[in-house]
Order: structure tokens, then sequence, then C-alpha cells
């Protein structure tokens, strides 16, 4: 056990330290120094910047375009990113479906899909849950219809989130109607410029462009977009699962918005002192900076184990639970600290940028808990799965 | 830089962790907590035949030179049974100090027959008015010839009524110092005190103890500086103890929920209860993680780094690992709150540890106040 940098990873760190604001335009530098409020096309913009140095993927295998680092690398380079507050690239390409073509897909395949999804070319997005198909994801009835080479998928499926920017969205859909709800769903990849999709955004509670409904009517979508084969799409969702929880133990957002509740907290004044200075507000904001660490420990525990080539272990499975959880209580730690101006709206100019950027994004953050499987969704799992707790 | 413990590690853990298993079952404890010393030196040689206190000591005073990370690995695999030997006392808080603040005859006296397991050690640092400050020192060493006089009086000695050398902080011309005393010599007056772990400790009375110069510990005044690194080792040792415990408790608790069966099922299949399960296990693996941290930090010399690490892991045994407690407790149901119950020692001796090296506010406090808290990234 050892939790020093070797020298070389000190040179490592020093080089990307220096690459992140060399590299950032101006007006994106401006929004990671706390006004934050970065847009889907900075993101593009940073996932492209990424590209042309070699470092969108560290978490590819070397031979599709990783960069072939060791956990201690990509920790690095994780913390300089979160330090620097550069813009989080869309996980939907990067970190959901490519793992699963790389697993799972036909050369055909990794040939087609990944150099796109690496450069930037192409932005993905997730079709899984629809409007009666929730937390009970399995009762899903967008369906393909076997035509031959071809399916025909009629449905609509909702949270098809960034589908306004997305070229591409993997679906789960009916393949088999006759068998058990879970045995008859397959892993498909349907081109959004399909005629016959539609996309219709809808406002988040923080105003933020994400959330989508996608309609589908008789969409003509050939077989080789399967993955995983006809009928395996549960298996593909269990599998993709594994990758999401890391995903979602948002240490890159927490590490971000602990940043800015200090800005904040060292700007204001409270009984005629920076807040930040006030035993009361320190210790506030220490309680959380400190679960922050704990949190952090069991991220990076899961991600010296991928990087052994190891299933992250069981302890991996709180990532979710905790770290949204975690967001949620630092983002509305933010609020506190600002005090009247957390009334702020979307009012250009008038409060500092950084607190603006709070309210919409506290709001979407409320989110969290109820994305990529509600927390009570993953405590079910967790009981059976890890603590193998009897069924009622 | 790798979280994983090496296979020598490994290794180390599943032995101690056997031992417990083996050699002290909980029903050890019970029987030794009635007794007058409430652990056995037989047991405590063994554990020095296996050289189990050697690990965090130099090859020159008959250590292994392992680092804090063996020494906390011991711990968290002791407390799967409340293993009864005082460890954390004699090792942690009484070497330690030792190691770090004697001399290589002070070192050959005392520290090598408390690592072969011949003797145990105890570190006199609380008084009552300290509350987690160890420069807070009212117990005076005034100067006498060649030597010094004591007087003044300890609190929650851990160990301190049966080990055999005492390590005293006292205010001495030069400021606070540390002294090693004969827990025999005249003038030491030990009273004992049952803790509500079921183990014991001392108040100790030094009535114009007499000690001579090579009884000191270091210069004058460098007491605190040492005793201030053994707290930061002490809360480790604590945490990973902590950790053992709240293991021990939560695979307890799951156990159970998969038998008791109540309205014809077992419990463990409702819902409420599979979810207090589920938060119970975040809290312990939290607690395993930011434990490896401190381990590690424990050893470390810049101070903000090491700080940062343990404070954050005391304060997770306070919070979520005090709530692992009370849950396993909790669903324990009412055999949880009996004596008869195993469980209800677990817990008690949770908040042994919380109470001990800096409670939650303690922690909270020290972190806030590091100048990297306010560090802030314009």
């Amino acid at each position: 056990m050892d939790l020093t940098f070797s020298e070389e990873e000190e040179a490592f760190r020093q080089e990307v330290r220096a690459w992140i604001p060399e590299a950032m335009p101006e007006e994106m530098r401006e929004k990671a120094r706390g006004a934050g409020g970065f847009t889907p096309e900075d993101s593009a913009t940073w996932h492209r910047i990424l590209h042309e140095k070699g470092w969108a993927a560290p978490h590819w295998p070397k031979e599709v375009g990783g960069t072939g680092w060791d956990a201690a690398r990509r920790f690095i380079f994780n913390e300089e990113m979160e330090l620097a507050g550069a813009p989080q690239l869309s996980v939907f390409g990067l970190s959901m479906v490519a793992p699963l073509i790389i697993s799972f897909g036909t050369d055909a395949q990794k040939k087609r899909f990944l150099p796109k999804i690496l450069s930037g070319e192409e932005f993905w997005c997730q079709g899984y849950s629809e409007p009666g198909s929730g937390s009970d994801l399995a009762s899903l009835r967008t369906t393909a219809e076997d035509a031959g080479d071809h399916f025909i998928v009629n449905g609509q499926k909702t949270w098809t989130s960034y589908a306004q920017y997305a070229d591409w969205v993997f679906c789960l859909v009916r393949t088999d109607q006759s068998v058990k709800k879970q045995a008859g769903i397959t892993f498909l990849l349907i081109d959004l410029k399909s005629p016959g999709v539609e996309v219709k955004p809808m406002l988040t509670l923080g105003h933020t462009p994400a959330f989508c409904d996608t309609f589908f009517d008789n969409v003509k979508v050939p077989k080789e977009n399967v993955v995983g084969g006809i009928n395996q799409g549960w298996t593909m969702a269990k599998a993709l699962l594994g990758h999401e929880r890391t995903l979602l133990a948002m240490i890159g957002p927490s590490r971000n918005v602990l940043q800015k509740v200090k800005r904040i907290a060292a700007s204001k004044t409270v009984n005629g002192r920076p807040m930040l200075e006030d035993p009361l507000w320190r210790a506030k904001i220490a309680r959380l900076e400190m679960r922050f660490r704990a949190h952090t420990m069991v991220s990076y525990r899961a991600l010296a184990d991928q990087q052994k080539g190891k299933m992250p272990g069981p302890e991996s499975s709180i990532l979710k639970v905790v770290g949204t959880k975690l967001i949620q209580e630092l983002t509305e730690l933010a609020m506190e600290v600002m005090g009247e101006s957390s009334l702020t709206w979307y009012n250009e100019g008038l409060c500092p940028p950084v607190e603006e950027s709070i309210g919409p994004y506290f709001c979407y953050e409320r989110a969290a808990t109820i994305y990529g499987g509600s927390n009570e969704i993953q405590r079910n799992v967790i009981a059976k799965m890890i603590l193998q707790l009897p069924s009622s | 830089m790798d979280f994983e413990l090496d296979q020598d590690q490994q290794m180390l853990a599943k032995t101690v962790g056997d031992f417990a298993k083996n050699e002290s079952p909980v029903a050890r404890f019970r029987q030794l907590r009635d007794t007058d010393i409430g652990y056995e030196p037989a047991a405590w040689r063994k554990m020095g035949e296996l050289g189990w206190m050697g690990v965090p000591f130099a090859e020159s005073v008959g250590g292994f030179g392992g680092s804090f990370v063996e020494c906390a690995l011991i711990i968290e695999n002791l407390a799967s049974t409340l293993v009864p030997e005082p460890y954390l006392a004699s090792v942690v808080l009484g070497g330690m100090t030792l190691a770090r603040a004697g001399n290589a005859a002070q070192h050959e006296a005392y520290l090598t027959p408390m690592i072969e397991g011949e003797t145990t050690l105890a570190l006199a640092y609380s008084e009552a008015q300290s509350r987690h400050d160890v420069s807070s020192v009212e117990t005076t060493a005034t100067p006498n010839g060649s030597g010094y006089k004591l007087s003044g009086e300890k609190v929650w000695v851990l160990n301190g009524h049966h080990a055999d050398h005492l390590i005293v902080s006292a205010k001495a011309p030069g400021g606070v110092t540390l002294f090693v005393v004969p827990r025999d010599a005249d003038g030491v007056n030990a009273t004992v005190a049952k803790t509500i772990d079921g183990q014991k400790a001392a108040f100790i009375r030094f009535d114009d103890v007499t000690v001579d110069e090579d009884s000191r510990l270091g210069e004058e005044g460098s007491g605190a500086a040492v005793l201030d690194r053994t707290m930061d080792y002490a809360a480790a040792a604590a945490v990973a103890e902590g950790v053992g415990i709240t293991t021990t408790m939560l695979r307890m608790t799951v156990d159970y929920l998969g038998t008791r069966e109540q309205f014809g099922v077992k419990i463990g299949s409702f819902q409420a209860l599979q979810h207090r399960a589920v938060d119970m296990y975040a809290e312990t693996e939290l607690l395993r993680s930011i434990s490896i941290a401190s381990m590690v930090r424990a050893d470390e010399d810049d101070t903000s780094t090491r700080r940062a690490d343990i404070s954050a892991a005391k304060y997770q045994l306070a919070t979520g690992g005090i709530w692992v407690a009370q849950q396993s407790l909790q669903l324990h149901g009412g055999i949880g709150a009996t004596d008869e119950h195993d469980i209800g020692l677990y817990f008690k001796r949770m908040y042994a540890l919380n109470a001990l090296f800096g409670d939650q506010e303690h922690h909270v406090a020290r972190f806030a106040s590091d100048p990297a808290f306010a560090e802030v990234a314009v």
C-alpha cells in the first residue's frame, strides 16, 4: 500500500497542470475559474482538444485509442482536470456505449463507432427509460419488429438526456413478447438522423438543457446495429451498470462545488469577517469535505481494481448512492452560504457568475439521486447482490 | 501509488484474524473482563513471540522495521473478536512515543522487553482539564538534584492499572517533557477505573515521585510535539479498530436479518431493513477506505497531509461508524440490548474509540483550521 507518487508521476502531474491552461480557450478558462455554466458545446470543444492531445479516453485500452496509463496516472489526470475546473466530457459515448462495444461489439462495430466517439465527431445519448418504465426498466414497451435484414422500431424513450446534441442513441428495445420480460430485450444502436425519429427537449428544474423525449415512428434500423446478440439486451444493460456506477460517483463535480463553496464563503462576510473564517461555517464546510475525502478513497479503490484488470470490488456499488447524496448536500451548502443571493435566477451581471451558476445547478442535481437507477433501486440491488439478503 | 495490501500484509491480516477467531473468541473477553487485569500476560507473551508488537519499530530495538500500516492491520483484526490484550495502549501509545522520544539505552531498557511480550507500557498524558490538548499539562517535573520530582494526576490511563512502565508527560522548566516511570515506583498511586467497554484504565496520582535524569525522554520541552504525533497514530489505530468492529457488527447484523423470522418470513426480506443494511454497508466501506488513507498517512511527516486524512477518518468513525453501531444494535431487536448478546459489546467499544484521541468536534475544528483548508483556488 502506497499513497505517494514517484518522480515520474509528479513530472506527469506538472505536465498535465501546465498543459490545461495553455490548451483551454480563454472564455472557457473564465468559466473554469468558477463562473461555471459550461454548455454542451464547451464540453464538445474540450473533447476535441483532449483528443488532439491523445487524452480523450484514459480508460480505454491502448489498442483502441486509450492512453495506456496506469492507475496512478489516471488518478493524477482526473485530479488535475477537476482542480482546473475543466468541463466534463459527455459520458454516453466515451464511458457507456464504448466500453460495451469494446467488450461485446463486432469488429465492424468497433471500426465504425469507436474512432468517432474518440474524436468527438459523434455524440451519443441513452435510450433506456420510457414513460411507463422507470425503475421497472424491464417492462419497457418500445418494440423492434423483425423485418428481415432490419428492425422496425416503434415507441417512446424518455430521459434521453442531451439527445438534442447527439448523433446516436443506444436503446433497449423489445424483440420478443413471448418470453419473460428480461429475456426479450435487445441492445440496439440507432442513428438519430433516421426518418421517423423525433427529439423533444424538456426543461430541467434548473432550466438547463438536458432532458429529452425521443419518439420512434416506424424507424428502420439495420440488424448489424445489435450489440451482444438479439434478446441479450438485459445482460448488456447489467454489464453497462458496472461502468455507470463509477461514473456517478460525482468525484469531479463534488470537488468543483466544494471549491465554489469556499470561494463564495471567502467573499461573503458574517459578523464582520469572511464566512470562511467563521468557526461555525468552517465546521459546516469541513464536515462535507471530510466525507468527500472518504468517498474519494472508495472511488480510488475501485479505479485501482479496474486498472489491474479486476472487476471493481463490491464496495464500488455504494459510489452512486453516496456520491449523488453528497453532491446534493454540497450544492445545498453552496445555496446556504450564498444566503439571500441564492434567490438569483439567471440575472446576468447582477450577481457574481459563480453565484449565478449555483441555483440552476442545485436544482439540476436533484435528479442525481433519481437518474442512473434511483438510489432506492440501487439499495434493492445491493441488498440482494452484495449483502445477499433474502428476497420477499 | 497502490491502494492494495501487499502479499505480506494480506498474510499478516489473515494470521491475526485467525488467531482472534481461534484463540480469543469473544467468550474469552467475557471471561477476562471480570478479572483484575482484564487480559492475560501469557497471551501477551505469545503475541510477542509471533512478532506482532515489533512491526512498527526499527530492527535495532528488536522490531521489524515495518510501517504503521502493519500495526493498524493487527489492531483491525484483533478487534474482530475484541481481543483484550493492550495492543493499542502498549504498542501505539506507549511504544510509538518511546520510540520517537527515547534514546538507544531507553529503547533497550523499555521498548525491547515490550516488543518481546515480557512487559507492557502505558501512556499517562491525559489530565482532567486537558481534553485532547496534549500540551495542557499541570503535572509538574521539578528539578531535584540530578533528577526530577513528579507531582500531579493523570486520568484514564489505558492499561495504567497493569503496565510495567508508564510514560508520563509533565511540565519541566523547559516545557512539556516526557519521563519513564516504573508503575511500582514510590509515590505512584494508581486507582483502577472500569471503562464502558468492559476494559480497564487507571487514574494515577504522582506524589513527589523521584526520577533520575536517565528517565527523561529527550530534551526538556520536547514532549508536546512527540505526543502530538502519538495522538495521530492513536487516532489512526482507533479508526482501524473501528473498521474491525463495524465490519463484524455489519456481518452479524446481516446474518441476523437472514435468519430471524417474524410474520412468517425472514426479516431481511423487508425493504426498510434492507435499505438500512445497505446504508450500514456504505458507511462501513467509507470508514474502511479512509482508514487505509489514515494508516498510510500516519507515518507522513508533513503535518497538513498527515492530519487531513487522519481527522477525516476519525470523523467518519464518529459519524458513519457510530451510526453503524447504533443500527446494528437496533436491528437485533430486544436481544441486542442485553449483555448476553455480543453485539452490545462491540457497540460499547465503538463509543470508547469515539471518545479517545480526539472526538468529532476536535477533528472537525482541526481539519477546518489547517491552512490548506482555507486555500481557495482563484
